[in-house]
């Protein structure tokens, strides 16, 4: 970084009228701010040692196979409790595999206008608006789903409760547009002019340029997108946890009730004993839920960070 | 050709129109269901009745406590972090790794911030169910915002500034306190406003580490900060899906997303014209 070089030349310069005093305040400061840059690692290693301590007690007792390989979740039966995921994890997959298959069409599409269609006023316009979308809680998204979009869903294919996996779907879409038109927005504009202008010049329409040259060579930041996306759609809670429904069973198809990881701990957690096994095993699912949202961060960098070399 | 074009255009015109009617779907439902609601009275007075009638008072003072205490946490590391990064360290392997720190703790979801709340300040720290741990939570939620919107700021202070300075022979901390942070504060309040602005409308980090169905009275301020709390949209959850008269409460939590909603818009608004504000004087400095 250009700071840090520049402080090693300043410091031959002003080595001799400095007081030791100084020069400890200097180092006790230096040494301040970098333990609170340390910290984000230390947050980050002490949710996931969090998790997998408080967790590690129900993978010993009910082993890894109980949770991985059982599909039903029902920790409270008096007779035969089952600790299985797998039913919550297809869920969580099924309403953000949904909500992406809405909203990243949508969300390029309006992206592409955003940086080649639209005339610059109407720019000034539309990036505010979607600020503004970007602004608004994930729990008034889910009042809406609960108050407008679940009667609207339950008229529509005549089902008692709108409450459903397509519902969620909808609005883990509508939580995910922002974010999948912002970042796609900037991958299409920081392609270079020069590829744009030679394909005109070969007498390429501007939609031939966008479809056939602009949009591949932003593809990387555009999987990255849909990567974020997908990570937030995963880990968001209070949306599916008010419209889904929370049906614990293995859904058959979208208009079936759904219940997710999120929505499992967040109604679960303020009923069990702090300590119980059922307490545990929920802090299983926020391990699970936590390595899911990393493995899904970790490859959209590594595709972001090809993306700046291709650029470079 | 042509006609190909024009539909092309079309369809990406007719994409961005659905996100503006989605947005301007879910704020006129809001504004024209919510405006009815919200009164004066509705503002400043006690749910009662079991909460079928009355205001939402408690759960506007707890917001603001719960705010209060993530901006004292996240703002003051997440400022230094940023000084850090961008003044201090040279590019490295301890860099790079804070860095991939950063980006992943934004993408960690925030459900687990509630487990991991609850684990560390409720449970070890044994802060209890209070505004202090809510706010603590909120505080490491917002933490990868703030060093990102920090660190933002203070690039944008010419590089020229810092070399005044040392040229000088001003010491490294002189020239950050006189010649850098001078210029980049606003910028940093902008990114720390945004990020309150976020916070204010997070639920699930404050489900198990504080935040109450019903808690009218709320202590003065010491003793605030160690007792449970109502909050906004906490109070709208409840509203929505958890009181056992829905239909009857239906307005309240109409009113309820009204008042989140135009408190997130108004913290936006205050974060964009300061920004702007801050624009203009760099130009003509």
């Amino acid at each position: 970084m250009r700071g840090g070089r520049l402080s090693g030349q300043a410091r031959d310069v002003r080595r001799k009228p400095l007081s030791s005093w100084r020069d400890l305040k200097e180092g006790g400061l230096r040494l301040f701010f970098a333990a609170t840059g340390v910290l984000a690692i230390l947050v980050l290693l002490g949710i996931f040692s969090l998790l997998f301590t408080e967790s590690l007690p129900a993978l010993k007792t009910l082993g890894v196979g109980e949770f991985f390989f059982r599909l039903r979740w029902d920790p409270t039966s008096p007779e035969q409790p089952s600790y299985g995921l797998l039913a919550m994890i297809v869920s969580t997959l099924m309403v953000s595999i949904g909500a992406l298959a809405l909203a990243v069409p949508v969300g390029v599409a309006c992206a592409a206008f955003l940086a080649e269609g639209a005339p610059p006023q109407l720019r000034e316009f539309l990036k505010p608006a979607v600020e503004i979308l970007a602004s608004i809680p994930s729990v008034v998204v889910g009042f809406l789903g609960v108050a407008l979009v679940g009667p609207f869903i339950a008229r529509l294919f005549r089902i008692p409760s709108g409450l459903c996996a397509l519902n969620g779907a909808l609005l883990l879409a509508v939580m995910a547009l922002p974010t999948i038109v912002s970042i796609c927005e900037d991958a299409i504009i920081s392609v270079p002019q020069e590829f744009k202008s030679a394909s005109l010049a070969l007498g390429a329409t501007k939609w031939q340029t966008l479809v056939h040259v602009t949009l591949p060579s932003a593809s990387s930041g555009i999987i990255a997108a849909v990567m974020l996306g997908m990570g937030r759609a995963i880990g968001e809670t209070m949306t599916v946890l008010m419209a889904t429904g929370n049906a614990a069973a293995l859904p058959h198809g979208f208009l079936d009730p759904v219940r997710t990881m999120t929505a499992t701990i967040a109604i679960e957690m303020g009923e069990t004993v702090q300590g119980s096994l059922h307490y545990q095993s929920l802090f299983v699912i926020g391990l699970v839920l936590f390595c899911m949202t990393f493995a899904v961060n970790v490859v959209s960098d590594l595709v972001l960070e090809r993306f700046q070399r291709v650029r470079r | 050709m042509k006609v190909a074009e024009s539909i092309g255009f079309g369809l990406l015109g007719l994409a961005t129109v659905v996100v503006i009617g989605v947005l301007a779907l879910i704020l006129y439902d809001i504004v024209a269901k919510g405006g009815k609601a919200v009164t004066w009275a509705f503002i400043t007075q006690r749910p009662t009745k079991g909460m079928t009638a009355g205001g939402i008072w408690p759960a506007i003072v707890g917001t603001f406590w719960v705010s209060t205490v993530t901006v004292a946490v996240s703002v003051p590391l997440g400022m230094c972090a940023a000084i850090y990064l961008n003044e201090y360290a040279q590019q490295g392997r301890l860099v790079r790794l804070i860095r991939v720190a950063i980006r992943n703790l934004s993408g960690v979801p925030s459900i687990v911030y509630g487990l991991f709340g609850l684990g560390l300040f409720v449970l070890t720290l044994n802060l209890g169910l209070s505004v202090l741990s809510a706010g603590l939570t909120l505080g490491l939620l917002t933490l990868p915002w703030t060093i990102t919107a920090s660190e933002e700021a203070l690039k944008t202070v010419p590089f020229s500034y810092r070399e005044g300075a040392l040229a000088l022979g001003a010491t490294k901390w002189q020239t950050i306190r006189t010649n850098v942070l001078p210029y980049a504060v606003p910028g940093m309040l902008t990114g720390t406003i945004l990020g309150l602005a976020r916070a204010a409308g997070e639920t699930a980090p404050i489900l198990f580490t504080g935040a109450a169905f019903f808690w009218p009275y709320l202590a003065p301020f010491p003793k605030v900060l160690t007792t449970q709390f109502m909050a906004l949209p906490y109070h709208l959850f409840i509203m929505s899906t958890q009181h056992h008269e829905i239909a009857k409460v239906r307005p309240l939590a109409y009113g309820t997303a009204l008042v989140l909603v135009l408190l997130i818009f108004f913290l936006n608004l205050g974060a964009v014209v300061i920004r702007y504000r801050f624009r203009r004087k760099f130009r003509r400095a």
